[in-house]
C-alpha cells in the first residue's frame, strides 16, 4: 500500500520556514489573533507563521459574479446530487450586477436561487422584482455590509468569502478573507481550506482624530507608506486609542482595503463596541481571542493622527497617495459615494453633515448608492446630528445629489455598460471606492481619485478635488 | 486544463508593475461564468484586454487564442480582486505561464488551485530587459528560461509544493491523486 502524500501547501510560493521554538504543547507560545484563530479553527495547540493548515470554515459567503461558478465545481467534483457541508454556513448574497439589462447578469441571480433551493440554503438574500428594490424583502445589497448587518460576522470564527473584500470582517476580530472559485467549491463540500499561516504587520494609531479625518484617511494614509504590495501574504492588526475609539463600521473601513496593501486579512479586537453592536443580531454564541502581550510582530508601525491630513489616492493605484490639499487644482466630472468602502450608512452621514455645514450645492454631479436596503432606509429615517433634525436624504436632495440609488456594487468596479454611474467616457470622479486601477469604474482613460466621504462631499461643493477643511 | 510537459516555448508577452485583475479581465466580463465551457473560451478571448492601449494586442481581432504563451511580468502581478476569472482567462487564451518578479496572494493561489497556468518567480523583474516578441524557452524541470532573441539566459525561483498541485491539475485533482477526496461521483 503506497503511502498518501499529505498536501503540503497550495498557496504561497515557497519561502523559508520560520521554525517555532520546541513546544510540547504544555509550553505556552505567544500567538496573534490572527494565529490564534487558525490554531483553533484547525485543532491545533498552537502554530506559527509559515505552517500550512486544514482550517473549519465557519461561514463561506457568495455572490452573483462568483456562485455560479462556485456552484459550477462543485457539482463537476463533488457529484451533481451532491450536498453541501453545512446548509447554515453557506451565505449567498446577489450584489454585484443586480440592476442590469444583461441577460448573463440576470441568469446568474437565478442560478444562485436553484443552487440555494435545491440545497436549502438558510441564508440566500434573493431578488426577484428588479424594478423595485424595495418590494423584495430579502434582498440586502452589498455582500460584506449585509454579512456584518445580518450578524454573520463573530469574534474568533473564521468567514471566507469569494470576493477580495471579504477581509471587512476582520473587524470584527475574526479571521476572513477573500478565495478563488476553486476554493470555494472545495469548502462547499468539505467545510475546510488549506490555509497558509500569515505573519501579522501590526498597526498602532493614537492620538487626538481630527473631526476632518475618516477612518478611510488613515487606511489610505497606511496604504500610501507600505504600497500595493507592503502587506503581501500578511495579516494587518490595527490598534491603539484611535481603534479603540472607533465605531464598528469606522473599523470596517479599515479592514476592507487591507486587500489593497496586498493583505491576506486584517483584524481588530472585539471590544465593548464589537458586543455592542452584535447585540440582537446574531443567535450564536461566539468566543474572542486576542493578542498575546509578547507575540511577534513582522513589523509594527505607529502613526499619531492629530498629525495626518486628509489624503486621495491620485489614478491609478490605491498606494499613489496625495494630499488633498495638494491636489485643488484638479478639475473633477463626477463624485461617487458607494460601496463596501464607502457606502454605509455613517459614511453618508459624514458627507451630509458637510454638505449642510457648507449650505452649497453641488458643482457636479453626485451619485450616492447605498450599499444595503437597510443603509437606504437610514437615509430616509436617521437625523444628521447638527443639522436642524434633517435626514441625509433631505440634506442630499437639498444639496442637488442624484437621488439614492438601489443598493448594489453598481459602478465601483464598473460592471455591464448600463449600470448605475459606470464611467462611460474618460472623466474624472472622486469616489469613496477601494479601488482605481484603469478601467476600475468603467472607460479606461477614465481616472479616479480614491477619498473619504467628507473628502468626496467637498470636492462635489467646488467641481475639484478638495480638502474637506474647507468646509469644516 | 493542465498543461503539458514542462518545457515551453514561443512568443513572450511583456507587462509592467501592478497588473491588477480589472486589466487582466474587465469587471463587465465577469458574468461570463468559468465552469461553463463555452463561456470559459469566451473570457479566453478577452485575456488582458483591459491594458491600456499603448499596450499591443494580447489576442489579435477575430481571435480566440493568443499567440503568446509566456507573459513576462514585474512586480505584484495580479493584484486587485479575488475573482478567479482572471487567471482562467489566461489560461483559457493559451497562456501556459507567467514570469512575474512577484504575486499577489490571490492570484497566485488561483492559479494553483484551478491549474491554468504556472506562476513562475523570476529572481528579479524581467519586465525591462525582454520586449514583447522575443522567443523564449522557459524550463521548469530545471528552472532556467532562455531569451533567443536576445541571447540570454536566467534562472528562476522554483516552484516548490505549488508545482505538484499545478502539474496534476490543479487542488481537486491533486486532492484525487493523493487520496485526500474521492473521486467525483459520474
Amino acid at each position: 500500500m503506497k503511502s498518501v502524500p499529505k498536501i503540503v501547501a497550495v498557496t504561497a510560493p515557497p519561502r523559508p520556514q520560520e521554525r517555532a521554538p520546541a513546544s510540547t504543547g504544555s509550553v505556552k507560545q505567544a500567538m496573534t489573533m490572527t494565529e490564534k484563530i487558525l490554531a483553533r479553527a484547525s485543532d491545533k495547540g498552537c502554530l506559527s507563521p509559515g505552517e500550512n493548515v486544514w482550517v473549519n470554515t465557519d461561514i463561506l459567503m457568495t455572490h452573483d459574479v462568483c456562485g455560479p461558478g462556485t456552484i459550477g465545481i462543485f457539482k463537476r467534483e463533488f457529484g451533481a446530487d451532491a450536498k453541501v457541508w453545512d446548509r447554515e454556513k453557506v451565505v449567498i448574497i446577489p450584489d454585484h450586477y443586480i440592476f442590469t439589462a444583461d441577460e448573463r447578469a440576470n441568469r446568474n441571480v437565478d442560478i444562485l436561487r436553484e443552487f440555494a433551493h435545491e440545497q436549502n440554503i438558510k441564508y440566500f438574500y434573493d431578488i426577484k422584482d428588479l424594478s423595485d428594490f424595495k418590494v423584495n424583502p430579502d434582498y440586502k445589497g452589498v455582500c460584506h455590509v449585509a454579512l456584518a448587518q445580518e450578524g454573520h460576522c463573530r469574534p474568533g470564527e473564521v468567514l471566507f468569502g469569494t470576493d477580495s473584500h471579504t477581509c471587512t470582517a476582520g473587524a470584527f476580530g475574526q479571521f476572513a478573507t477573500g478565495i478563488g472559485n476553486t476554493d470555494a467549491g472545495f469548502i462547499l463540500g468539505t467545510g475546510k481550506l488549506l490555509i497558509k499561516v500569515p505573519p501579522t504587520m501590526r498597526f498602532v494609531l493614537d492620538g487626538e482624530m481630527p473631526s476632518f479625518l475618516h477612518a478611510k484617511d488613515l487606511i489610505l494614509h497606511i496604504i500610501g507608506e507600505i504600497t500595493v504590495a507592503g502587506a503581501t501574504y500578511k495579516a494587518m492588526e490595527f490598534t491603539g486609542s484611535v481603534v479603540e475609539n472607533m465605531t464598528m463600521e469606522d473599523r470596517m473601513t479599515l479592514c476592507n482595503m487591507v486587500v489593497e496593501a496586498g493583505g491576506k486579512n486584517g483584524v481588530i479586537a472585539a471590544d465593548s463596541v464589537t458586543f455592542n453592536y452584535l447585540e440582537g443580531k446574531t443567535q450564536k454564541s461566539f468566543e474572542p481571542v486576542y493578542t498575546d502581550g509578547s507575540a511577534r510582530f513582522n513589523a509594527e508601525y505607529k502613526f499619531n493622527v492629530s498629525e495626518l491630513e486628509p489624503v486621495v489616492a491620485k489614478p491609478h493605484s490605491p498606494d499613489n497617495r496625495g494630499v488633498a490639499r495638494e491636489c485643488k487644482d484638479v478639475k473633477i466630472d463626477r463624485v461617487y459615494i458607494g460601496s463596501c468602502t464607502g457606502g454605509k450608512t455613517e459614511d453618508f452621514v459624514a458627507a451630509a453633515k458637510l454638505l449642510h455645514a457648507s449650505g452649497q450645492k453641488v458643482k457636479v454631479p453626485t451619485f450616492l448608492v447605498p450599499a444595503t436596503q437597510k443603509v437606504w432606509v437610514d437615509l430616509y429615517t436617521i437625523l444628521v446630528p447638527g443639522a436642524d433634525g434633517k435626514t441625509c436624504a433631505k440634506i442630499f436632495e437639498e444639496a442637488g445629489c442624484e437621488t439614492p440609488a438601489s443598493p448594489s456594487c453598481a459602478a465601483c468596479l464598473g460592471g455591464p455598460k448600463d449600470t448605475y454611474a459606470r464611467m462611460n467616457e474618460p472623466q474624472v470622479c472622486v469616489s469613496t471606492t477601494n479601488r482605481n486601477f484603469p478601467g476600475r469604474m468603467g472607460h479606461k482613460e477614465s481616472q479616479v481619485y480614491l477619498a473619504s466621504p467628507y473628502t468626496a462631499a467637498a470636492s462635489a461643493l467646488t467641481g475639484f478635488v478638495t480638502d474637506p477643511r474647507k468646509f469644516m | 486544463m493542465a498543461p503539458s510537459g514542462k518545457v515551453f516555448h514561443g512568443e513572450c508577452f511583456v507587462v509592467q508593475d501592478n497588473i491588477d485583475t480589472d486589466q487582466i479581465i474587465p469587471a463587465e466580463h465577469l458574468t461570463l461564468v468559468p465552469s461553463k465551457p463555452d463561456e470559459y473560451e469566451k473570457l479566453g478571448s478577452l485575456a488582458l484586454c483591459g491594458l491600456p492601449s499603448n499596450y499591443p494586442r494580447f489576442v489579435c481581432e477575430g481571435e480566440m487564442k493568443t499567440r503568446y504563451p509566456i507573459i513576462i511580468a514585474g512586480s505584484n502581478f495580479g493584484c486587485g480582486s479575488s475573482r478567479e476569472h482572471a487567471p482562467v482567462s489566461l489560461g483559457a487564451s493559451g497562456v501556459k505561464a507567467v514570469v512575474a518578479e512577484s504575486y499577489a496572494r490571490i492570484f497566485f493561489r488561483n492559479s494553483v488551485a484551478t491549474g491554468e497556468l504556472y506562476p513562475v518567480e523570476s529572481e528579479f523583474s524581467l519586465s525591462k530587459e525582454f520586449e514583447t516578441g522575443n522567443i523564449v524557452t522557459l524550463d521548469l524541470e530545471s528552472n532556467v528560461l532562455i531569451n533567443h532573441s536576445q541571447n540570454k539566459q536566467y534562472t528562476l525561483k522554483p516552484l516548490g509544493d505549488a508545482g505538484p498541485v499545478i502539474d496534476a491539475g490543479g487542488l481537486f485533482a491533486f486532492a484525487r491523486k493523493t487520496g485526500m477526496i474521492s473521486s467525483a461521483s459520474a
